[in-house]
């Protein structure tokens, strides 16, 4: 158990120091959804209101806890991107041959790539009051930790990907065409209430929808709020948790199936 | 494993201690449809310093990822430091040293940093690391670079690096994938030395692979692979022992009349490797004498020598080492 602390922490250490030696990821990470938001919520405010959205809520603040889980999706996915390249010709070849289990590894790389993520993302709660929310303190802690549960969930999902692929390349493709769509079908731009049944339907199949929930309602803890068509926040809690189990889970198999000891 | 449980500990370990370092049985490894081993046996005593040489696509490369644990054969079995491969490899990994043909120190770490992550992987921490951490990099010279990233180094010292996070952990064998490549003479004869300095000092079986000569002849024995089968394994003086005598090698314009005119008139049968005539006789310079005297008219040059391992490679396969490069005699500078 010992050992295994250890080992997992010092991968955990490598991704935080690696990171915070390239200031161009750990700007660009929290400034790309940053600018997004102010763009886009700027823009469709005045003239868009989306079906289903609570009444009093204006679409930039409803975009708001959308823009903090793309901070987590973009820096999660950077994180596990190099996962590719380090196994073949890097870092992770020592790692690979070290007495280390390949779900050993897996904890290593995910708590570390979850901490990137949340990192800035927990700095763009200081945004909060620009979107109209007064964030209280129990809010705020009840936000971050449901961000952190999200932040290792698609961290993992970023793995199981890098793990399973043979270049970069293809890792570009297979982000933009599951992951931005598992985002964008979360309820991060429209409400569900409001979407044509069939996108409702697939809307909640989507595991992120539920993460997205909860922190949508953490956001506004200890007011009285209208759930909007939105689940209620343990069930949300409870798959959001089984959601994070589940994709480690599949990550540290596609480890073990690609390493194949 | 039944047999073992009965055995007391002590005696495991004596017995373990008595097998070879390296026991390999029918190891086969294929990318699909592609054959990289192909049914490889062999066996590497303890301490010894064990050399696999190969052109490129000889299969070496693949054979030191399965004996440094990277990779399961896919067929065959392998006891390694009495370990078997596939049970026991959490535990064999604890005692092998494995340096990659590219680099595994993370450049954006310091080398103080590599070793402390390599370190803790092998479940070392706190003052017993840092104790070995500053032994291995005095050792190996780099002390006064342990605070400057990986990166800032040069290929030398970067692959000094490579072999200190690689001894870390106080391995009893050490695995070595081309370990000079990218090193210019200098540097790679200092790596060799240390090398060989290890296996005295502290035992440690040395197992490489290479593509340079200069490289497998300062190895104890030489296992040959071509087109992944092992088609010799002995010391080098031996290999080179069973080229018959010294190497003529004859550039025609028309090697083939002259190599059927050389067997007529002369008796003897030349071998046309890669546009070049090649003759293994015991008394080459007579040989030289008496085909200038014969066929000066058609011969543009004469090379005449002892043999090199090359020669012994060609001699074994009827290969070149380096297919296509002509006048491929490898110096060492090839990369």
């Amino acid at each position: 158990m010992n050992e295994i602390a250890l080992q997992a922490g010092t991968l955990w250490l490598r991704e935080i120091t690696r990171f915070m030696r390239q200031r161009s990821r750990v700007i660009g990470s929290f400034l790309q959804p940053l600018v997004f938001w102010l763009l886009l919520g700027a823009g469709l405010r005045a003239s868009f209101k989306p079906a289903g959205m609570p009444a009093g809520m204006d679409y930039f603040e409803y975009l708001y806890p959308g823009f903090i889980v793309l901070v987590l999706l973009f820096t999660a996915i950077f994180a596990t991107i190099s996962t590719v390249e380090d196994r073949r010709e890097g870092f992770l070849q020592g790692v690979l041959v070290a007495p280390i289990s390949r779900p050993t590894i897996v904890i290593g790389q995910a708590l570390g790539g979850a901490t990137l993520a949340w990192v800035p993302s927990v700095i763009f709660l200081v945004l909060a009051p620009f979107a109209g929310i007064h964030l209280g303190l129990g809010a705020a802690l009840a936000a971050a930790l449901m961000m952190a549960v999200i932040a290792f969930a698609l961290t993992c999902i970023g793995l199981a990907i890098a793990w399973k692929i043979e270049s970069t390349q293809g890792f570009h493709a297979i982000m933009n065409l599951i992951l931005v769509p598992i985002w964008l079908l979360s309820g991060a731009f429209w409400p569900i209430a409001g979407a044509p049944a069939v996108l409702q339907w697939i809307m909640r199949l989507n595991p992120l929808t539920y993460g997205m929930a909860a922190l949508r309602q953490t956001l506004y803890l200890g007011e009285t709020q209208a759930l909007g068509g939105l689940p209620s926040l343990a069930f949300a809690i409870v798959i959001a948790v089984a959601f994070a189990i589940a994709t480690f889970a599949l990550a540290a198999r596609t480890a073990k199936r690609a390493t194949a000891f | 494993m039944t047999a073992s449980t009965a055995i007391p500990a002590q005696a495991r370990a004596t017995n373990e201690s008595a097998e070879p370092a390296v026991t390999a049985s029918g190891l086969r490894f294929r990318y699909g449809q592609r054959t990289a081993i192909d049914g490889v046996s062999f066996t590497i005593g303890r301490g010894e310093f064990f050399g696999l040489l190969g052109p490129n696509g000889g299969g070496k490369t693949t054979l030191f990822k399965i004996i440094s644990t990277l990779v399961p054969p896919q067929e065959g079995d392998a006891r390694i430091l009495g370990c078997d491969l596939r049970r026991d490899t959490l535990a064999l990994r604890r005692r092998i040293g494995v340096v990659f043909q590219h680099p595994s120190v993370d450049g954006k770490l310091t080398v103080g940093e590599n070793l402390a992550h390599h370190g803790r992987l092998y479940g070392l921490g706190g003052a017993r690391l840092r104790e070995r951490a500053d032994k291995i990099v005095e050792r190996l010279g780099l002390s006064e670079r342990a605070g400057d990233l990986a990166e800032t180094l040069s290929g030398g010292l970067k692959r000094r690096v490579e072999l200190a996070t690689a001894l870390l952990h106080n391995p009893e064998l050490l695995v070595l994938d081309e370990p000079s490549t990218g090193l210019d003479p200098a540097a790679r004869r200092d790596f060799l030395n240390y090398l060989a300095h290890l296996r005295e000092t502290a035992g440690v079986t040395i197992v490489l692979t290479t593509h340079y000569m200069e490289e497998a002849e300062r190895c104890d024995r030489i296992g040959v692979l071509h087109q992944g089968r092992l088609v010799a394994i002995a010391p080098p003086a031996e290999l080179k022992a069973r080229v018959g005598g010294d190497i003529v090698a004859i550039n025609s314009r028309d090697p083939e009349t002259l190599r059927r005119k050389i067997a007529e008139r002369m008796r003897v049968n030349a071998a046309l490797v890669d546009g070049v005539l090649r003759v293994e006789r015991p008394r080459g310079h007579d040989f030289v004498r008496d085909v200038v005297d014969a066929f000066g008219d058609e011969i543009e040059s004469v090379a005449f020598g002892k043999p090199t391992l090359e020669d012994v490679f060609v001699h074994l396969t009827g290969h070149r080492f380096f297919a296509g490069a002509a006048g491929a005699r490898d110096d060492g500078d090839a990369q």
